[in-house]
Order: structure tokens, then sequence, then C-alpha cells
């Protein structure tokens, strides 16, 4: 005789009639949890098939790009010029536009997320810190169309007057706006890694006499050090995507050079010129901008990777 | 509550006392009319159930309650020999940290070098010259018998180290600010047995230079190593005495309930 029939065998006592349902409804339970689980499966699916089929499609239309443009002439030339007669196609003048623009915003976005993160995580009073953070959500939820114009009509006027003829359009303007953008981002993520580090850390610098500034920078900071760095590598990831800010406030023309000075177009800046009609489907410009896009992919791809692989080691030392 | 006068026990000079001490978290009164006397060098244990007020008393020593708003302490802990109050907020809680270190529940290095974790206090106070830190961390690792298993990788982080050895660090780390008084709360609860006799071991030799309070809740550790005990309840101090004297012939009720296990 089996246990699982001895069991219900002893006594009469009432857990034995529910150890009778429970048997018989074995198998419509497992039913149940398999179902659940297949929903869940497609849902988790979804979104790594997305991915996918970007990429793939990205690469399928990039394919025929680089069937008519060398791979090399594509990243190595300085020349951008798909709407001329005698067209060229060397990326650098894109990618320094989108290096140039992103870099600034860092500049802008990682001392200044740092700072926040640790003022909120270690020494603004709590209540405090539940007013301030609502408005830096804000700040993150602030369509980047509005940033754009911001940049346009605002930042750029107030730099020409500190910087004498400087153009209408920037890549310095829309790397400033572009900053303030991704501040929140870099603040929340670096807050969250400072916040993860255990309070009895805190508590052993305080108990051998040390101020809070001593125990932020030598205790805390050391100790969420790998999480700080993926805020700023998911911040400058997001600068490097982004789009509105630097086709409106930073010029649509492609421009080799390094001096934020000079309007510039980045390759989100292109895609979206070119996707607004410029040039007619099917050309060899008009393919050119999933091979930018591709590259862009690329990019963000890896400074995501970095970011999440520098994330997740905060959590193995705790 | 008894009519005897905790200190007149003690038969040591006094390092510290506690006089109608009370503590308040918000609303909570945790500590009550707590006379508690702390004679110099020697080990002086905390018993009682969880939630008795134990680690709320041990970390009034060195005002860690300061730390998070809402707490106040009321009455006084004077210090000797200079006899000040050290829960006055006209001390510095920085300089009384200074004085009086203190070893955690769960060891707690910090994410540093095993070099730069025993620095740590001399750091803080903006000590800088190498040679000098050099002599102290040998100093203090040699005082909490960490340094024949550590001096051939000072630069190695602390996390590598064992649960027992992490621990010795942090004993390392209160050793090498040179204290008055070691805080320890429940330093062996996170340790294997093997490591709280080592453990044990080395509060017994670091009496001989330094008075100690100590945080425990398990009473045969409090018998083997402290001189004198504490038995705490509901936030009172219910009985103080020799500690071969109160596991043996407690003088209280409740005292001899909790010993023989009766709650707790």
């Amino acid at each position: 005789m089996s246990d699982a029939m001895t069991a219900t065998e002893t006594g009469g006592s009432p857990s034995s009639l529910y150890l009778d349902r429970i048997r018989t409804m074995r198998h419509v339970r497992n039913g149940k949890e398999r179902v659940i689980e297949a929903i869940l499966f497609v849902a988790a699916f979804c979104a790594v098939a997305v991915t996918v089929a970007i990429v793939a499609i990205l690469l399928y239309e990039a394919s025929t790009f680089f069937a008519h443009v060398s791979l090399v002439e594509f990243l190595t030339g300085t020349e951008w010029t798909p709407l001329f007669e005698r067209a060229s196609y060397g990326m650098l003048p894109l990618l320094v536009g989108t290096v140039v623009t992103s870099f600034i915003a860092f500049v802008v976005a990682g001392p200044l997320g740092f700072l926040i993160a640790m003022y909120l995580s270690e020494f603004a009073p709590p209540k405090l810190a539940e007013v301030l953070k609502p408005f830096l959500e804000l700040l993150a939820g602030v369509p980047t169309i509005v940033y754009g114009y911001f940049a346009l009509l605002f930042v750029t006027p107030l730099l020409q007057k500190i910087i004498p003829g400087l153009p209408g359009f920037n890549m310095l303007s829309a790397g400033l706006v572009m900053g303030l953008m991704i501040v929140p981002y870099v603040a929340s993520v670096a807050e969250d890694a400072m916040r993860a580090v255990p309070m009895a850390l805190r508590e052993g610098s305080y108990a051998m006499g040390a101020t809070r500034f001593q125990t932020a920078m030598w205790v805390v900071l050391p100790a969420s050090f790998s999480g700080v760095m993926a805020a700023f590598v998911l911040g400058i990831s997001r600068a490097v995507g982004e789009t509105m800010i630097v086709a409106i406030a930073a010029g649509q023309q492609p421009n080799f050079t390094f001096d934020p000075r000079e309007p510039a177009a980045t390759i989100t800046a292109y895609i979206v010129q070119v996707a607004m009609g410029d040039l007619p489907h099917g050309s060899i410009g008009y393919q050119s901008i999933f091979a930018v896009g591709l590259v862009l992919v690329v990019i963000t791809l890896v400074f995501n990777l970095i970011g999440q692989m520098l994330r997740r080691r905060i959590r193995e030392v705790y | 509550m008894s009519e005897q006068n905790n200190a007149t026990i003690v038969s040591e000079p006094l390092k510290a006392e506690t006089r109608k001490f009370n503590f308040y978290y918000g609303d909570n009164h945790a500590l009550k009319n707590v006379d508690l006397p702390v004679a110099e060098r020697m080990v002086t244990a905390l018993i009682g159930p969880s939630g008795c007020g134990k680690s709320t008393l041990l970390r009034s020593f060195n005002r860690m309650h300061d730390l998070y708003p809402g707490n106040r302490y009321e009455g006084e802990i004077r210090l000797y020999p200079d006899d000040v109050n050290l829960v006055s907020p006209a001390v510095d809680p920085i300089e009384i940290r200074m004085r009086i270190s203190m070893v955690f529940q769960k060891p707690n290095p910090f994410p540093k070098t095993i070099f730069e974790n025993v620095a740590y206090g001399l750091m803080v106070r903006g000590e800088k010259r190498r040679s000098v830190l050099e002599e102290k961390v040998e100093e203090a690792l040699r005082g909490a018998a960490l340094w024949e298993e550590v001096k051939d990788r000072l630069d190695d982080l602390a996390f590598n180290l064992s649960g027992g050895q992490q621990q010795r660090l942090c004993i390392a780390r209160a050793l090498a600010a040179d204290p008055e008084i070691i805080l320890f709360d429940e330093p062996t609860s996170a340790l294997d047995p093997i490591a709280t006799a080592s453990i044990e071991e080395l509060i017994a030799e670091i009496k001989e230079k330094v008075t100690i309070l100590i945080v425990t809740h398990n009473m045969q550790q409090a018998a083997r190593i402290s001189d004198y005990t504490a038995f705490m309840y509901l936030g009172e101090l219910v009985e103080f005495g020799r500690t071969d004297e109160l596991f043996v012939r407690p003088r209280k009720k409740q005292t001899e309930d909790y010993i023989t296990g009766r709650f707790g």
C-alpha cells in the first residue's frame, strides 16, 4: 500500500477530505499551470522576437546598401553627401556628430546625475528626497521635442550672448540640453546603486567616527562603483540614440568636425531627415539609413550590455 | 526594583556609567531608567530576550541613534575619567565614536583592501603618513590575531576573507583607533562555532587593554567571557551583578527564569 493511501486512512480527520480532492484535481491543476506558463512565455518571447526582427530587417536592408557601397568607404569616408549628383557615403561625419553631442551630454549629465544621486541617497532628509524625486521624474517625462525647441529657442540664444558668432544650429546647445534630458536616468540608476549599499556598511563607517561625506566617498561610493558606472554607460547610450533634440537644434547638415560650436548632423538626425522624404524609396541613399541605423543599434547595444554587466556586479558583491 | 546601587557591586574603577538613562524611538520608550556601571578593563555582558533593549543601550554608548531622526536620549551616560555626559547634545558624537569603537553583529568590512579597512579609523582622523599607518595596521592585526593570516595579502579586498576572518578584521579596525571602550553587538551570531571560539578568545585578550561592553543572546557565551552581567527585560535593567554570582544565585525571579530557559 502506498504512503499516500496510508495518509488518507489515518482516521477521519477533515484533512483527509481535502487530500482526496487535491488528488483528483491534480490534472486540472497541472493543466492550468501549463497554460499560464505558456502565456507568460509568449509575452516574454515577444520582446525578444521584436528585437531580433529589428536587427534582421536592418541587416537585410543594409545588405542592399552594401552591395553598392564598400564597407571600408562607409566606415572611413569623411564625406556624407547622399543627395549630391556624385553621392558619397562616408559615415564618419555622422558618427562624429553623434560622438560630440553625446560627449557634451555626458559632461553635463555624468557629474550632475552623480551629485544628485549622492545627495538623494546619502544627504537629503527623507522628507525632502520624497519631494525632490517626483520633480526629477517629471524631467524624465518631458517629450524630447520640447527639449529640442528649448535648445533651439532658449539655450542657443543664451549661448550666442556668451559665444559671439555662434550659428543658430550647433552641437553645443543640443548636447547641453540632451545632457539635461538624461540627468534623471543617470541620477536614478546611480541612486538605486547607492541605496543598495547595506546600512550596516554605513554604520560601520560612522562608528569609526567618519563624517557623512567621508562615509559617502570612502564607503558608499566604492561599494556602489559598478552601479554608478552602469548609470553613466546607460546615460551615454540614451544620448547616442536621442533623435529629436539633435535633429532640431544641431542642424541636419553632415559636417565632419569636432568643434561643438559648428552645426552637424548626427546619425539619428540623418535618419529623420531621410525618413521625412528627401530621398526616393528604394534608392541607395534611402537604403543608407538602414546601414547607419545598424551602426546606431550596435553602438547602443554594446553600451547597454556593458551597463547591464556592471549593474549585475553590484548584486554579486552583497 | 532593588534599592541596591548597581555601582557598588563593581570593585574596579568605573570606565562609564549610565544614570537614570532613558531612550525613546519617537514615542516608543525603549529604555527606562537604566543604571548600568561599566568596569574598567573588564567585560560587561548585556543579556535578555529579543527586544529587551540591550542593543539599544549598547548603541547609545557611541551615539549611533543620532544617525536616525526622531530618537531621543534622556538622563546620562558618564564617561570616566573625564566625567563627561556622552549623550549630551553639547558633546560631539564623532569624538565619542573615535573614543568608543564598535563591532557589529554581521561582519561589515568596507569594500576596500584589508590594509585600508584597518587604517580606516586613522584615515578618518586625517592620518596620511604611510609609516604610521603601516605600524598601526600591523599592531592592530596582531592584536586581532589576524596578522599571520593576512600579512602577505594586505592589498587584497577584505571581501575575500572568510566570515570569521572578516569579523577579526572588524575587531582589528576597531583596535587600530586606540579606543577606550569597544562595543560588541552580538559579534558571533553570524559565525560558526570555531570562529566563535576564536572571537571569544580574542575578547579575553583585548580586555587587558580595553574596556568591553558586549550584547549577546547566548547565555553560555556571557557566562564564559564576561566579568559582569546585566539582565534586561522590556527596556529595564532587571539585575546587574558579577557574572559568577548572577548565573549561580540570581536575586530576581525574572533573571532566574530567563537563565534557566523558562522564557526568552
